[in-house]
């Protein structure tokens, strides 16, 4: 019965090496900061619809480092680690993210939970080396769900074992 | 180079920050060049020289009007650009239903603790 329909996620470019993706969640933010960096809820919804998420590990300590694994369905393995370079509890996640498939791109993804009456306003911004790199991350296969991209990543993954 | 790229197609136009401010406004209805000359604070020869790329590309289009030539944004353009950002989208909306799902759980575990906590 919820009303998810309120609730979708946005995504803007603003940038041309930025992502930002914004989304009003109906809860207050320190439970938003509690599923964003306890292993095991992690587990539970950042795979979406993609797969399967296997592993998921966080030191959660400025320098500290995260990793998630997750098992596509298609069979694949895809992984992203980071290092947390700013923590303020309930606010504001500051990190690398490496796609282990494409080590080259390290992007620094900064999260801001802003909470208003119960509900909390997320906004994930998104900064690329470059452009190419920013344009790749969309066209993914693991965002994107292009068959394309997913046979790229396989033949990633294929080539990493 | 790089001249060449920001006419092949709608993402490379777009890929200017100048020219998104120009369809911002256009995104208000049709404009005159001055208009988006005083409104942008741009020189004119410039303004004229995005709204040919934008023009190439399709994203723009002109019509005369007495003795003004009035330029208007063409949503239709913009259409791959939306559709390969609304994927994405769609990728993270799931994400973020499965996190709902997360929060409603969390949400009850504390109404739960309350008694202990307040």
């Amino acid at each position: 019965m919820a009303m998810t329909s309120s609730r979708t996620a946005v995504v803007t470019l603003p940038t041309d090496t930025q992502i930002l993706i914004t989304r009003t969640f109906e809860a207050p933010r320190h439970l938003v900061y509690k599923a964003y960096t306890t292993p095991e809820l992690i587990k539970r919804w950042w795979g979406g619809d993609h797969g399967v998420v296997t592993l998921a590990e966080v030191d959660l300590r400025v320098g500290g480092g995260w990793r998630y694994v997750m098992t596509a369905n298609e069979g694949f393995e895809v992984a992203f680690h980071g290092e947390f370079r700013e923590l303020v509890p309930n606010e504001r996640i500051v990190s690398t993210e490496i796609f282990e498939g494409m080590p080259e791109g390290e992007a620094v993804s900064t999260v801001t939970l802003a909470e208003e009456t119960g509900r909390t306003l997320l906004t994930n911004l998104s900064e690329y080396p470059s452009k190419q790199i920013r344009d790749a991350v969309i066209n993914s296969g693991m965002e994107g769900g292009m068959q394309e991209s997913m046979d790229h990543l396989e033949q990633v993954a294929v080539s990493l074992r | 180079m790089a001249r060449a790229a920001t006419t092949a197609d709608a993402f490379n136009a777009v890929a200017e920050p100048r020219r998104r401010q120009i369809l911002d406004v256009l995104a208000g209805g049709e404009r005159p060049v001055n208009d988006l000359v005083a409104q942008l604070h741009l020189a004119q020869p410039l303004v004229s020289k995005h709204l040919r790329v934008l023009r190439q590309v399709g994203l723009v289009g002109v019509r005369d009007h007495g003795r003004q030539r009035l330029y208007r944004l063409d949503g239709r353009a913009l259409k791959p650009i939306h559709d390969w950002v609304k994927n994405y989208e769609r990728s993270w909306s799931r994400r973020f239903d499965r996190l709902d799902v997360v929060l409603e759980e969390l949400k009850k575990t504390k109404e739960e603790d309350d008694g202990d906590d307040e």
